[in-house]
């Protein structure tokens, strides 16, 4: 397919590739760049900042109008406990449907293949009459609050992160756990101790892959949560920047710059398991 | 023995009859708000998981519990009350369940022209509760903690203290002046005072007069009857509608079978945004898989060439935008394609002139120009990353057979690369198609839906996709929330995700896989 370049052929080729790169790293240059910049007006702004401050980050984390600490804190709290109960149902449900063989499995199986066909998103309009009226039972758990939330993102990722980790379960041989049993291990005791050392790997795609989802996760959280405390960073800075990139641009700025770092710590962390999942056909969020 | 069993599961037994005790408490809560389904599935839910536990047999099934409950409640309920709902009129004006409308109803009331009239001297205690006493022709009520008693003025708890012919307190309730009673007008004003028979309420500033029922109700013909002027209200499609079409809120839940979907397709002033909404969804989904996957598959063969240089540094740069939270990056594209204050339309006149003015978000067709832009930036390292990869499993000796028969680069792409390379992507794809399809945050975030599209009786924008749609028609229209209507888009949207599902299944034959290996 390729061969050497001559001196015109790569002269293009870098160009191109260069003109790509530029176009990908822009608006991340330009997000950094304006949050140094002490104009907090986006037509002032210069790429390279005349005299950089750090007071858009200050005013971030003291202004009375944007609870922005909180924003983030509430974010970092839901999506940790949600991928944190993901892979805790998720492995429970896969290592039943792996390991035992009982009425119903087959038909549990496809009918969770089904399911997870279903976006959850199409059915907001029941989420949140369900919510509304979970609120009157349980008020910690309605409108408004993380509970509800996070219950809702519970239940939508099941589906498909229980396939997923069946998948990984069904390759780890049986002989570790029967030898456990004959020395008397309770089944549970072969899952904690021999299963999920061994499934590590999985485990860690799909905690990533929740915590990412969760984390950036807008629609669900734009119509459950309504005061500004209980925003996630998602709900939250679109509301701060509410199209005003004329007066509150470098706050706003220094709000991305610092909401994309747990994300791209993640990421990085993730970024060769998440690859070979993603060509497994699961699709970023 | 049986002591030893709730020794051993002591914990089980608690957890059990905890769960018991919830579900009873939820039970009995929906019942009294006249949640029927609910309430039962309540009561099945909780005795089915007791089952479980306490059954040997059934034990692999507790391990899926956890799992189960979540879905079902989540999930596979919503779905089922998605579809019901997209049979109904539900939403703002149409909330209550039959029942509660006509409970509502018939508590309303209105002045006949034989009304009793009373004078009124209102009273509070220091913790501002009130007391009323009324005085009519005949007789003298007193109002106080909600029950009507009769009462003189001889009566010792009522004390005249500067004897100047007023009544200044009764009992620990001090008289209010009459701006003080104006201000608890609001409260005073949806009293209804039962006495021997007769309901009294606030009729103007000075007097109370007794009331009657509006309405009455017929059982049989499922018509109100409104006392006041004669008109008979039919009860028609979840509204009691008179004979000349006026309407009495609230109106309440009912069936109204494939109305919603009807509307959507023949109502013009709902039938001809929809359709533009419609055609867009698709349009836009279309084009920026295509084009993302063009412009990935592009990079990905520059960037897999092991004669360019620094390719790993350039692979790094490219997939930034991949590795950014897309709600942020989204906000910041907004902000730079702002017609007035974004650098790009800066650098375009810097160039170009004051030509190359763009009103980006602001007009219909740049709008739809800015979504495929941005999300071609947001999601073409994607399509690099899975492109990279199907690349480096085609094998070199195809490229080299195709060589010696002296074909071109450009026939080698398009009869080696592209169909190799279409087998395993081919699912990826209509992945990604199925994603964008509903991209809820790319079109908020963005552009909101906009720029609005003339004279549409829902709200619809230019760049609105069905989910945008739904939301707007549930949660952000002027017209009130539309939640049967917003259902019903919903289902249709399922049906299309789920055909584009099935497409894929049976391309890749994953079902006959999963079947064999379950």
């Amino acid at each position: 397919m390729y061969s050497r370049h001559t001196l015109l052929g790569s002269v293009w080729r870098h160009g191109i590739v260069l003109l790509l790169c530029v176009f990908s790293v822009f608006p991340a240059l330009w997000i950094a760049s304006a949050s140094f910049n002490a104009t907090n007006n986006m037509q002032l702004q210069q790429l390279i900042p005349p005299n950089p401050s750090l007071a858009h980050y200050r005013e971030l984390f003291t202004s009375d109008r944007y609870q922005y600490a909180t924003w983030l804190l509430n974010s970092l709290k839901i999506s940790l406990l949600t991928s944190v109960f993901t892979v805790i149902m998720a492995g429970l449900g896969a290592y039943a449907f792996s390991r035992f063989r009982f009425k119903g499995r087959r038909v549990g199986l496809l009918g969770l293949l089904l399911i997870q066909m279903f976006p959850q998103m199409l059915a907001i309009v029941a989420i949140f009459l369900l919510i509304l009226s979970l609120g009157d039972i349980f008020p910690w758990a309605g409108l408004n609050t993380h509970t509800g939330l996070l219950l809702v993102y519970l239940g939508g990722a099941m589906g498909f992160n229980t396939w997923l980790m069946k998948g990984y379960f069904d390759t780890i041989p049986r002989s570790l756990e029967e030898s456990a049993k004959v020395d008397g291990a309770t089944p549970f005791q072969a899952f904690y101790l021999i299963i999920l050392p061994l499934a590590r790997p999985i485990l860690a795609t799909i905690f990533v892959l929740s915590f990412i989802t969760a984390y950036s996760e807008l629609f669900i959280a734009t119509i459950l949560l309504r005061s500004n405390s209980q925003f996630t960073l998602a709900v939250g800075m679109n509301l701060l920047i509410s199209n005003r990139y004329d007066n509150r641009w470098g706050m706003f700025a220094a709000g991305a710059l610092i909401a994309a770092i747990p994300f791209l710590i993640v990421f990085i962390i993730a970024q060769r398991s998440l690859v070979s999942g993603l060509t497994r056909g699961s699709v970023k969020e | 023995m049986i002591w030893r069993y709730i020794a051993k599961h002591s914990l089980k037994i608690l957890f059990l009859g905890v769960l018991c005790a919830v579900s009873v408490y939820v039970f009995v809560f929906l019942i009294a708000k006249g949640l029927y389904i609910p309430s039962v599935m309540s009561l099945i839910g909780a005795g089915f998981i007791t089952y479980i536990f306490l059954s040997e047999k059934r034990y692999p099934i507790r391990w899926l519990i956890p799992g189960l409950l979540f879905l079902a409640v989540m999930v596979v309920y919503p779905i089922g009350y998605t579809l019901v709902s997209s049979f109904t009129n539900v939403g703002t004006g149409h909330m209550l369940s039959k029942d509660q409308a006509i409970d509502h109803l018939l508590d309303r009331s209105y002045t006949p022209d034989n009304a009793i009239a009373y004078t009124y001297t209102a009273f509070a205690d220091t913790s501002g509760d009130l007391a009323l006493i009324l005085e009519g022709a005949d007789q003298m009520i007193l109002y106080v903690d909600g029950r009507a008693t009769d009462i003189a003025w001889s009566d010792p708890r009522l004390v005249d203290e500067d004897s100047d012919g007023t009544t200044d307190r009764f009992g620990d309730y001090s008289r209010l002046t009459i701006l003080q009673t104006v201000q608890r007008l609001s409260v005073i004003e949806d009293y209804r005072i039962e006495y021997k028979g007769t309901t009294i309420g606030l009729e103007n500033l000075n007097e109370f007069r007794t009331r009657a029922p509006l309405y009455v109700y017929d059982e049989e013909a499922e018509t109100m009857k409104d006392l006041q002027t004669g008109i008979v209200y039919t009860a028609r499609e979840g509204i009691f509608t008179a004979p000349d079409g006026e309407e009495i809120y609230p109106g309440y839940k009912a069936g109204i079978g494939l109305r919603n979907f009807v509307k959507l397709v023949t109502n013009p002033q709902i039938s001809g945004p929809f359709a533009k909404v419609f055609l867009w969804t698709f349009i836009y989904a279309t084009l920026t898989v295509l084009l993302n996957f063009a412009l990935g598959l592009f990079t990905a063969i520059l960037l897999n060439d092991p004669f360019m240089r620094f390719r790993t540094i350039y692979r790094v740069l490219a997939m930034i935008p991949y590795a950014l939270p897309a709600f942020i990056t989204i906000l910041v594209w907004r902000g730079m394609l702002n017609v007035h204050f974004g650098v790009i339309n800066h650098m375009l006149v810097a160039l170009f002139g004051s030509g190359a003015h763009i009103p980006w978000l602001q007009n219909a067709m740049w709008a739809k120009v800015s979504v495929l832009l941005v999300n071609l930036w947001l999601g073409y390292p994607y399509m690099m990353l899975i492109s990279l990869g199907a690349l480096q499993s085609i094998p070199a000796s195809l490229y080299e057979a195709a060589r010696v028969d002296g074909a071109t680069w450009w026939q080698r792409f398009w009869k080696i690369t592209l169909p190799l390379l279409l087998m395993p992507l081919a699912p990826l794809l209509i992945g990604a198609f199925a994603f964008n399809f509903n991209n809820f945050t790319l079109i908020y975030l963005l552009t909101e839906g906009g720029p609005a599209i003339a004279g549409a009786s829902t709200p619809a924008g230019a760049t609105d996709i069905l989910i945008s749609y739904t939301y707007n028609l549930a949660f952000a229209g002027e017209h009130g929330n539309q939640l049967g209507l917003a259902a019903a888009v919903s289902v249709m949207i399922f049906l299309i995700v789920a055909t584009i599902s099935a497409i894929n299944f049976r391309m890749t034959g994953t079902l006959e896989e999963l079947s064999k290996n379950v």
